[in-house]
């Protein structure tokens, strides 16, 4: 990407102290996150489920509620460390600045407001703004997000379930921010809807330079539209680079099980299996590589020595097998 | 994760007399009063579907976001009442069901997976609650500590471990695809006959969702399970499913074998549905047509095929007269008045959905 780079994640940590309260205990599910966002780029996140997305996507926008908490590292927006940030501040740059699109789109509606409602409130807590002025800019957003106007009036629970993640990407775009985060933002879209609102982000972003961090399941949407790709497993980024290199060649040994597992409309209807075994659990990571007891390619060290992101290229991988100061290291890259 | 098993194709019953199927609808409808009460604005949800779901039979349900699938799913799980028309459980229509008990027994046969697991999962208790009194609610003959070992059985089937540590959380403490399964584990647990998936892997990365569609497999060829599976995933839906059904605006459009509609499909949306499922492998491609996704309208609608606005092939009756399911291929049916057929297209057509418009401009 050519522009500045308007976020810096540096060395992020979280930790849920401790789950259910008995059985297990802390979970750190972010553990030393690292990246960097540029000025009108697009980040793809994927990972397995519960690996710490939406944890990492909570804390760099500060939405993180206690118990959970933020155990080290930085993230810095526009010059400015997050983490840090006093709340008055940080409300200031929220919506306005910088705007969140939860996973759940029923949990971050208000379920006794209409929408249209749930709009002018952020617009009015941002802004002066008169009665017209509001409702042109609802209606705006509703239609570049695809639904009819009328449902400024409809309650969330009167919303399908595309309907209610395409309000909540309307309100994101209320105003003008520089950052847009969105968590699995159009799970609930058929494939004729994502790819206009898709095509309509990315126009948007296009004229008004906005970033956005995006993270989906589905491997097309990166694919088709993101410039950098972040791969996540075990709270830890495990890959990173420009989409197309980790798609195309992916290093690390996790990434490839992930591109590997799609089923597909077209062509003969093969049996798949998925990546065998289960997540690591967060509360007690494997020692070493969390990936050894599922990898393909595990060696000795692997479940003692802990990977470091290693460059591989123009991309960075946390395998051993890319580690340059591994014995008898054999690059292998694909 | 079980042992993940082929999916089995198509089972189909012999021709002849068939038992009524495990579930089936009439005309079933619902509207929204919208706008306010006396508005007289109502939002036709689903009209006058009519859709049979088989014994051991998986349908996916596929459509535009909006069309009225969970209506449907809420509809067949007794969470809406209909406006309209019937759903027959076993052939026995479900408003003459009468007692707590009887309601109790359909809940546990036929579960709902709801779409949205974050306002599904009551955040005031443990995970294990919700299972353990589903449990004692529709399984009486599991003592207390049979049912702790049950939970365990469909939190590890659903690939969620260490299992204990996960019944003993709060849903707040799951991340989102975590909190899907479980509502998934909670409908295995019940022994159902139906399982009425509302995007039940929509979170699931794709090797988990992989798992969890093996794990349906697994259950209708094991214990005859059969499935609702409502789905944007179409290529999940090839995977797993028996019979595809897709909706538009509050219509079934089409159904038949899956394989039969991906590979000709007859309804111009369903054409269109098809068109974008996106290739990851392949780079994006934009044509003109299908790059501007207009909403269906739904709101005290007219007469005529609720397509017709963004249908290519539309003629003057598509304006004037609603195109009702017609047999175009073997078991194969589209609502369209300009799709055609297949030369033999009743051949084969048993109990597919829209066998009320079974004489309806079938052509000879
Ligand atoms: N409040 C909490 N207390 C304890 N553990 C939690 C809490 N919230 C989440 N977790 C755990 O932290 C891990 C990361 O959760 P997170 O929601 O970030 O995952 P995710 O990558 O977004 O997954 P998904 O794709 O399923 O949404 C999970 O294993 C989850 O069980
Ligand atoms: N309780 C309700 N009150 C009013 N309108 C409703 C209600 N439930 C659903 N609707 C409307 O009915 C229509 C169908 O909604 P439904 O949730 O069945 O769609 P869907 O096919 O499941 O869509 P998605 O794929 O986006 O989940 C939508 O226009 C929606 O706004
Ligand atoms: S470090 Fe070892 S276990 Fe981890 S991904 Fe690389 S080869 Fe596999
Ligand atoms: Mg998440
Ligand atoms: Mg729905």
């Amino acid at each position: 990407m050519s522009g500045a780079s308007i976020l810096e994640v540096r060395d992020l940590s979280v930790i849920y102290p401790g789950a259910g309260g008995t059985v297990s205990g802390p979970v750190g599910a972010v553990d030393r996150v690292s990246f960097d966002v540029h000025e009108g780029e697009f980040v793809g996140v994927v990972g397995e489920s519960g690996c710490g997305k939406s944890t990492m996507l909570f804390a760099i926008a500060r939405l993180l509620s206690p118990p959970a908490s933020i155990t080290g590292g930085s993230v810095t927006f526009r010059g400015d460390n997050l983490v840090t940030m006093a709340d008055r501040q940080l409300n200031l740059l929220r919506w306005r600045n910088l705007s969140v699109v939860m996973q759940s789109a029923m949990n971050a509606l208000n379920p006794v407001t209409s929408i249209g409602a749930q709009f002018k409130d952020a617009l009015e807590a941002h802004g002066k703004f008169t009665a017209a002025q509001v409702r042109e800019r609802s209606v705006e957003v509703m239609d570049l997000v695809g639904i009819d106007p009328v449902h400024l009036k409809s309650y969330p629970h009167q919303l399908s379930g595309g309907m209610r993640q395409r309000a909540m990407i309307a309100m994101a775009l209320l105003f003008t921010p520089e950052l847009v985060i969105m968590d699995e933002p159009t799970s609930a879209l058929d494939v004729v809807a994502q790819r206009s609102l898709m095509l309509q982000i990315k126009e948007l972003q296009r004229q008004l330079g906005f970033a956005v961090i995006f993270v989906t399941h589905d491997m097309s949407l990166v694919s088709h539209f993101s410039d950098q790709l972040l791969v996540m497993y075990g709270g830890q980024v495990v890959e990173v680079g420009p989409t197309r290199m980790v798609f195309d060649t992916p290093s690390h040994p996790y990434s490839r099980g992930l591109l590997d597992a799609f089923p597909s409309v077209r062509g003969p209807k093969v049996e798949l299996t998925g990546i065998p075994g289960s997540p690591p659990d967060l509360a007690q990571p494997p020692e070493g590589c969390r990936f050894n007891p599922r990898c393909p390619v595990v060696e000795g060290d692997c479940h003692s020595v802990e990977p470091e992101l290693y460059q591989v290229g123009t991309v960075r991988s946390r395998c051993l097998r890319h580690n340059p100061e591994r014995a008898g290291t054999v690059e292998v890259s694909s | 994760m079980s042992a993940p098993t082929q999916p089995v194709p198509a089972q189909r019953t012999p021709a002849g007399e068939e038992p009524a199927p495990l579930l089936a609808t009439r005309g079933l409808t619902k509207h929204f009063k919208v706008g306010g009460a006396f508005s007289g604005r109502n939002l036709h949800a689903v009209d006058g579907a009519d859709i049979v779901i088989n014994r051991k039979e998986i349908v996916a349900l596929v459509g535009e976001s909006g069309s009225g699938k969970s209506t449907i799913a809420r509809l067949l799980a007794r969470v809406y009442q209909p406006t309209s028309g019937e759903i027959l459980y076993q052939g026995r229509p479900l408003s003459s069901m009468r007692g707590r008990r009887q309601v109790l027994e359909y809940r546990g046969d036929v579960p709902m997976v709801f779409q949205d697991p974050f306002s599904s999962l009551n955040p005031a208790y443990r995970v294990s609650h919700g299972i353990m009194r589903g449990l004692k609610l529709h399984r009486h003959e599991l003592n207390r500590a049979q049912r702790f070992e049950e939970a365990v059985r469909v939190v590890e089937a659903v690939g969620l471990t260490p299992a204990a540590d996960i019944l003993d959380r709060y849903p707040y403490e799951l991340s989102g695809g975590q909190r899907q399964r479980i509502g998934f584990a909670q409908a295995l647990a019940y022994r159902p006959k139906l399982i009425l998936a509302d995007e039940p892997v929509s979170m699931l990365d794709v090797s988990i969702r992989i798992g969890l569609l093996n794990v349906m497999a697994k259950l209708r060829a094991d214990e005859d399970v059969s499935f609702l599976y409502i789905t944007h995933d179409i290529a999940s839906a090839r995977y797993v499913s028996d019979r595809l059904m897709v909706m538009y605006a509050g219509h079934v459009v089409e159904s038949g074998p899956t394989e039969a509609v991906l590979a000709d499909p007859k309804h111009p949306y369903t054409q269109l549905l098809l068109s974008a499922v996106p290739d990851p492998r392949a780079p994006l491609e934009v044509t003109a047509e299908a790059a501007k996704g207009e909403p269906p309208r739904v709101i005290n609608p007219s007469p005529g095929c609720r397509f017709r606005w963004r249908c290519p092939l539309a003629i003057d009756e598509c304006a004037t007269t609603t195109p009702l399911l017609r047999p175009l291929a073997p078991a194969h049916v589209a609502a369209c008045h300009v799709a055609t057929a297949d030369p033999d297209p009743t051949a084969g057509t048993d109990s597919v959905a829209g066998s009320d418009s079974g004489g309806e401009a079938a052509p000879e």
